[in-house]
């Protein structure tokens, strides 16, 4: 799998952006930009402002300064399944497509089930299918509109380490095919092995934005060589 | 809006039990509200015995009018309650302890005879007995007051004849006549103090200037005229003491619609208003827990989309389900179907109004359970409040209560579905002024509350 960054355009490009609720600050001047068919990892401690971060991008939220540009549609995955679970998957995927206000309706419902390969459960109440095939119908329904940018928030909380795999097997697939994936995570091996880049953010703030070498290099030599390790370090070194 | 309006009908039909409630709620409602009407006008269900022998016939207290017997205070009776004959008070008895009957009005064997002895010279207070079951609070206050009603009003009846009869006899000592005793063939004829004072006058014409006797011939005369005059004041006198107190009622404030009526109406009110906010508050509390409220919201729909659609279940639920109860009701009691758009207007009003609320509730609460249980606790004690009525509580107390009523959409709902129900009840403009503005205020602070959602 590429670790490579991406070369392209900006696909997503923040700029000072800024947030508070009730008088505590979640994100305070975070700028960073992710190309065109890059997969961004965006993490940091809990609390660090990572969901307000994608929610703000996503357009949940209003930021209260800074801005934002995207080169297309954002596609957005909340954090767990956002589906109606008495409904089955064909009719979430069709309900959400409408709601998108999608072209052809059928078409984009048609090519969610294949890329997912659930094209036989179609009929099946998504409460009867299992967490990771729930994730993947939750994550379908961020991608109907066909946008260039699609934002995912902890999309593996909860699987196994199979379904996790097949997921992660699905989103690369899409940034092969050009989407730019943002995605937040407090699992240090999924970024260190899914990302191109990484956006460290502790406490509201950017500390750091670069590759996963670039983290390693910015810390000492120690022992343990893994991403996890670097990160902890960084947080420790920048003082947090 | 529609397709979320689908999506919700969609999850409603896969949900069985609430779809069986949806239905079986306005017909069970319905079906209880109409046989509780249609069964005899509400009457209660009273024992009737008579022990008086039934040659004994009726009693007129001499005075020539028609006779009352055992069978008029039957008559009577049954025009308030609903009798049922028992042949004896041991079964009047058992009928009132198997609770059969609500109560048991026994005339005893000697009744019509003291009834006769408030005539003559040696009265004896004449008696019925009542019969209770008292194992109801609410039962026995029920049948106390009828047959307090009715014994009250049978007095009332005894005390004009035996005034007529008074005024009779003393009418007969002012004029003079023709007097018949009371029970006894016989009759003879009294003077009258009129005639005396005449016939003194004349006795008095005949006799010279200065004779002691006219002097107190005079002194006869005088007393005789004082007398007339002023036993001729105590006619009318009587008549005031047969009912001292006339009742002469003015409809001051309100505009009370039928009793049947307004019982429908607080069926449809409470019917409308538990599937309405419990519709909308669960359905609004199932988007977050079912997390899709910022896939929803982030889109075209936004929150005001969402929330629009919102209150369009909500009315269209309280819609089917109110005329579905009406309609039940229908197969039992009247309803006065010219009056369908005026029911509609009221439905719809109120049915806008209890799923501004119920979203709001939805918002505040953000759990389907925790919705379901705030819309309990506080729509049932604002619909027992909105029925309070005056003069059972405190002025400061109603002054709360109203502004409590004014704030919540039970009060003008009722005065609403009142109106649509009936030409007598209060005006609806204003009830549905009131519920738009409801609709309004709620539906604001559902908007407001929402922005915690995401």
């Amino acid at each position: 799998m590429s670790r490579e960054p991406a070369n392209g355009a900006p696909a997503v490009e923040a700029r000072g952006l800024e947030k508070r609720f009730d008088g505590t600050v979640a994100l305070s001047g975070v700028s960073f930009t992710a190309r065109r068919g890059e997969r961004l990892a965006v993490i940091g401690p809990n609390g660090a402002g990572k969901t307000t971060l994608l929610t703000i991008l996503a357009g949940v939220r209003r930021p209260d300064g800074g801005s934002f540009r995207s080169e297309g549609k954002i596609g957005w995955v909340p954090q767990g399944t956002a589906l109606y679970h008495r409904l089955t998957v064909a009719e979430n995927l069709r309900l959400f497509a409408r709601l998108e206000q999608v072209a052809d309706v059928d078409a984009a419902v048609e090519r969610m089930l294949d890329q997912t390969g659930l094209g036989d459960r179609r009929d099946d109440q998504v409460a009867t299918l299992s967490g990771g095939n729930q994730q993947r119908i939750n994550i379908a329904a961020g991608l109907l509109s066909a946008p260039a940018v699609l934002l995912l928030d902890e999309p593996s909380t909860g699987l196994d380490p199979r379904q996790r795999e097949r997921l992660w097997g699905f989103v690369l697939g899409l940034a092969d095919a050009g989407t730019t994936v943002v995605y937040s995570t407090h699992h240090l091996p999924e970024a260190e092995r899914y990302a191109t880049a990484l956006l460290i953010l502790a406490d509201g703030e950017r500390l750091f934005a670069g590759t996963a070498d670039d983290l390693h290099a910015a810390v000492p030599p120690s022992a343990d060589s893994d991403l996890e390790s670097a990160f902890v370090a960084f947080l420790r070194q920048s003082g947090h | 809006m529609r397709w979320l309006l689908l999506k919700d009908l969609q999850i409603l039909r896969r949900s069985p039990l609430v779809v069986a409630l949806l239905v079986a709620y306005p017909v069970a409602i319905g079906l209880l509200i109409g046989f509780a009407l249609s069964g005899d006008e509400g009457k209660p269900r009273v024992a009737f015995v008579s022990e008086v022998p039934v040659e004994e016939g009726g009693f007129d207290l001499g005075t020539g009018a028609d006779e009352f017997g055992a069978d008029d205070a039957k008559a009577e009776l049954c025009k308030r309650v609903e009798c049922v004959d028992a042949d004896s008070r041991a079964e009047a008895e058992r009928m009132v302890e198997r609770g059969e009957v609500l109560g048991a009005l026994i005339l005893p064997p000697d009744l019509l005879e003291n009834l006769r002895s408030l005539a003559g010279l040696d009265p004896a207070q004449p008696s019925v007995v009542v019969l209770v079951n008292e194992d109801d609070p609410v039962k026995a206050q029920l049948v106390d007051d009828r047959i307090q009603a009715l014994v009250t009003e049978a007095n009332l009846i005894l005390s004009q004849r035996v005034s007529e009869q008074a005024a009779g006899y003393l009418d007969l000592l002012i004029e003079g006549g023709r007097f018949e005793l009371p029970f006894l063939d016989q009759s003879f004829d009294v003077l009258g103090l009129s005639r005396a004072e005449r016939i003194l006058r004349a006795v008095r014409r005949e006799l010279p200037q200065g004779s002691p006797g006219r002097e107190l011939i005079d002194g006869v005369i005088r007393f005789a005229g004082l007398a007339r005059e002023n036993l001729g004041l105590a006619l009318p006198l009587l008549g005031a003491v047969a009912e001292p107190i006339a009742v002469s009622k003015t409809v001051v404030a309100g505009d009370a619609p039928s009793l049947d009526a307004f019982a429908i109406a607080v069926a449809a009110t409470v019917t409308l208003m538990f599937v309405t906010v419990l519709l909308v508050a669960g359905s609004l509390a199932l988007e977050r827990e079912e997390n899709a409220f910022t896939r929803i919201t982030r889109g075209p729909v936004g929150v005001t989309g969402l929330l629009g659609e919102k209150l369009v279940l909500g009315v269209i639920a309280s819609f089917a389900v109110t005329a579905l109860m009406l309609a039940v009701l229908t197969i039992l009691v009247a309803v006065d179907w010219a009056r369908a758009p005026l029911i509609a207007a009221a439905i719809l009003a109120a049915g806008a109004a209890f799923a501004a609320f119920g979203a709001a509730i939805g918002a505040a609460a953000r759990e389907v359970r925790a919705s379901s249980l705030l819309a309990f606790m506080v729509s049932l004690p604002i619909a027992f409040l909105s029925l309070v009525p005056t003069g059972v509580v405190s002025a400061t107390a109603y002054d709360l209560l109203e502004v409590v009523r004014g704030l919540f959409p039970f009060a003008p709902s009722l005065d609403a579905m009142s109106k649509g129900l009936d030409a007598d009840g209060p005006a609806l403009g204003l009830a549905l002024l009131h519920l738009a503005g409801l609709t309004l205020a709620y539906g604001l602070l559902a908007r407001l509350a929402l922005r915690r959602f995401a």
